[in-house]
């Protein structure tokens, strides 16, 4: 789960990570309220989205009188900002941030991560700042310096050190930077975070470590644990599709192909997807609906997928287990009647009791499409796909 | 014996007294898994569905000589719970808990490096389907009609997944001689390598399909041990050929970041390596069928 800059950087200055003094703004009003709070004569406003690179789509603006940022908020406030990570349909801008501006000597990147190869924590850092990490060990592969903490003793003082010298900070910035590291580092421990991402840490010229931009994400699986962060979740910044599913506790990602997928098993899932698009279709959606294939979780996932209106089949490949086909497949009929499948149904069913499973589905009455393998079942529905986009055009 | 697993291991269940471990012990007793005890803290005396039930992990393991144990405990609790286990001397834990926070699963994999390598209890999990020995035990929630006991190893991190591909092999008369699954998790006890080690020692398997996914550095770490070191056949699929950059595909694990991540990448890995690869996951049956009949007119 994302949170906004302004919430990661509270929760980090809380660790004594030095921050801009800011302040959050609704409206226009309240962004140059927040600018007079601040004090001084230029400040920056910021978008506030789950995303980066927003600097290049027009989300952070430096003003220098109140009509300024007023101007800044107006402009960004209610509109989608399009950055080259949101993808082409953007992020509501519904809050901004107000910063005061600093002045800045040098730009360094501060990463923390959970790397799979040790398994353990690793802090990522390097003395050219400002870029993103991906171009960083790109063009300066050397500039980066990784530390691996122990978790049984955490993060030690002679890690920080050693990145702070490594970065080639002065003597002076020795003890901020340790500061910093080891707040980083614990603010990522002690709220099981997944990623954070200082992008600048910015030296300034009168020779403080600040972290002028933040971003955090946190292990969803640690949420029940960590109240604080499950509150900062916001809705409006993930696609409704993905929303409307987790709510019901289902693992959907949206994609932007027609052929909706209920599939169990997340492996299943891909690789169900994956024959979809070598059969020549597109998925439309990522969809687990769990273990336990349940009428009414059959009947949830029939609903978050046809949430999605360029749906034009749905495929339900269901392996089944301990959950014997039978009821799978009753499960399948009850799901269709109550919820009104208008496009065309593919299902295969495979494991226990398929022969029943499939003698109820075609007994039924109900328009399915009955597939017996994997190859055939996306063979079908791209078939079926192809029929029904030509019909509708007629 | 096939590996980690057969009809003689004496296996414990912990949260044996819950929906789920009641359930699935059950089924694991039907299949001829040698269920010896359970574990719930407070349970401990009472005798659940025939099974004796302890307090702690080190009372089941005085009282049953068990050496190996299954985790049903919830993700709360579950990673104390595989502590325990290595505590108590097991050899294997197949851990089934989805949902267990990585600096948890952080904290465990520290913790069990206490011991020496040769005293380590194995651990295979969490977030899988577990480990079957076809015909013989069954330690995890997969169905056991869809396996054919027969000489060709399965190694995966889908349950699911790995269900059709046992499938696909049967409806051809191949069979397998241990399935392990090894969790979706980005965090896992056993990696792929390890499995694939114990299968090339393992005399009753031939050849080994290896079933991957996006996301992480397992597969290719396991392309170059068996580039260097395996003289078995190996196969294997990766899922998620339509899987965008960044998106997490259901498990926890399953999301690409970094190079060589993707399935297209990971793919080449292990075809450069030399390893045979399965086109389609439609195809895992007739590709598994090719191999073993080259090895035969081979031998």
């Amino acid at each position: 789960m994302d949170i906004h800059e302004y919430q990661a950087k509270e929760l980090l200055s809380r660790y004594s990570v030095q921050i801009p003094r800011g302040g959050l703004a609704y409206s226009p009003e309240q962004a140059t309220y927040r600018a007079s709070e601040i004090g001084g004569g230029k400040w920056v406003v910021k978008a506030q989205i789950h995303s980066g690179a927003r600097g290049k789509a027009g989300g952070i603006r430096i003003c220098s009188s109140d009509n300024e940022v007023s101007e800044a908020a107006e402009s960004m406030l209610g509109r989608k900002l399009v950055t080259h990570q949101t993808g082409p349909k953007g992020k509501l801008v519904s809050r901004l941030y107000v910063e005061e501006t600093v002045d800045i000597r040098q730009e360094l990147y501060l990463g923390i991560v959970l790397d799979r190869k040790s398994e353990r924590v690793m802090i990522v850092a390097s003395a050219s700042g400002g870029m993103e990490i991906e171009e960083i060990a790109e063009k300066q592969p050397d500039s980066i310096i990784r530390a691996i903490v122990d978790p049984g003793a955490g993060m030690q003082q002679f890690q920080a050190r050693e990145i702070a010298f490594g970065l080639g900070l002065e003597n002076s910035l020795i003890g901020k930077a340790v500061d910093t590291l080891l707040g980083c580092y614990r603010v990522f421990r002690d709220f099981d975070a997944s990623m954070l991402e200082i992008n600048p840490l910015v030296i300034t010229r009168d020779g403080n470590l600040i972290a002028l931009d933040a971003k955090m994400s946190f292990d969803e699986n640690a949420l029940f644990r960590r109240a604080e962060i499950s509150e900062l979740r916001d809705k409006s910044q993930e696609d409704p599709r993905e929303t409307f599913a987790s709510d019901r506790g289902l693992s959907y990602v949206g994609l932007d192909g027609n052929i909706g997928c209920i599939i169990n098993g997340a492996g299943l899932a891909m690789a169900t997807m994956d024959m979809i698009k070598i059969a020549g279709g597109e998925p439309a959606n990522f969809l687990d609906i769990g273990g336990g294939a349940s009428p009414e979780r059959v009947a949830k996932a029939f609903r978050a997928v046809l949430a999605d209106k360029n749906i034009e089949t749905i495929l339900v490949n269901i392996f089944a287990g301990i959950n014997r086909c039978d009821w799978v497949a009753e499960g399948v009929i009850k799901a269709i009647r109550e919820v009104g499948v208008k496009v065309p149904l593919v299902v295969r069913l495979a494991g226990t009791n398929v022969e029943e499973g499939r003698r109820i589905l075609a007994e039924s009455g109900e328009k399915v499409i009955i597939a017996d393998t994997l190859a055939e079942a996306a063979e079908k529905s791209v078939e079926a796909m192809r029929a029904y986009s030509k019909s509708k055009k007629n | 014996m096939a590996v980690l697993l057969n009809r003689r291991t004496r296996v414990i269940v912990q949260g044996l007294t819950g929906k789920i471990g009641s359930f699935h012990a059950d089924d694991m007793k039907r299949y001829g898994t040698n269920v010896v005890g359970g574990v719930t803290p407070g349970k401990g005396g009472l005798v659940h569905q025939g099974i004796p039930v302890f307090n702690t992990v080190r009372g089941a393991v005085r009282e049953t000589g068990a050496e190996a144990s299954i985790v049903f405990v919830p993700p709360p609790f579950a990673a104390d719970s595989i502590m325990e286990a290595a505590d108590a001397g097991l050899k294997l834990c197949v851990c089934i808990t989805d949902g267990i926070p990585s600096q948890d699963m952080m904290r465990v994999k520290r913790y069990m490096r206490r011991f020496r390598y040769e005293d380590r209890m194995r651990l295979v999990g969490p977030n899988c389907a577990g480990v079957i020995t076809p015909g013989q035990a069954l330690m995890g929630i997969m169905p056991g009609n869809i396996y054919l006991p027969g000489r060709v190893g399965i190694v995966g991190r889908s349950g699911t997944l790995g269900y059709e591909a046992a499938s696909q092999m049967k409806a051809l008369g191949i069979g397998v001689s241990t399935s392990v699954g090894i969790g979706g998790d980005p965090i896992n006890g056993s990696s792929f390598k390890d499995i694939l080690k114990l299968f090339e020692d393992d005399p009753d398997t031939d050849a080994v399909v290896m079933i991957g996914e996006i996301g992480g550095p397992q597969e290719a770490e396991a392309a170059e041990w068996a580039r260097h070191n395996m003289r078995k056949p190996l196969i294997a699929y990766i899922a998620g050929l339509s899987a965008p950059k960044g998106k997490r595909m259901g498990h926890a694990g399953a999301i690409i970041s970094a190079f060589g991540e993707s399935a297209q990448e990971k793919v080449e890995i292990l075809r450069d390596a030399g390893v045979t690869i399965v086109p389609t996951p439609a195809a895992f049956g007739p590709t598994v069928q090719g191999v073993l009949e080259q090895q035969k007119k081979a031998a």
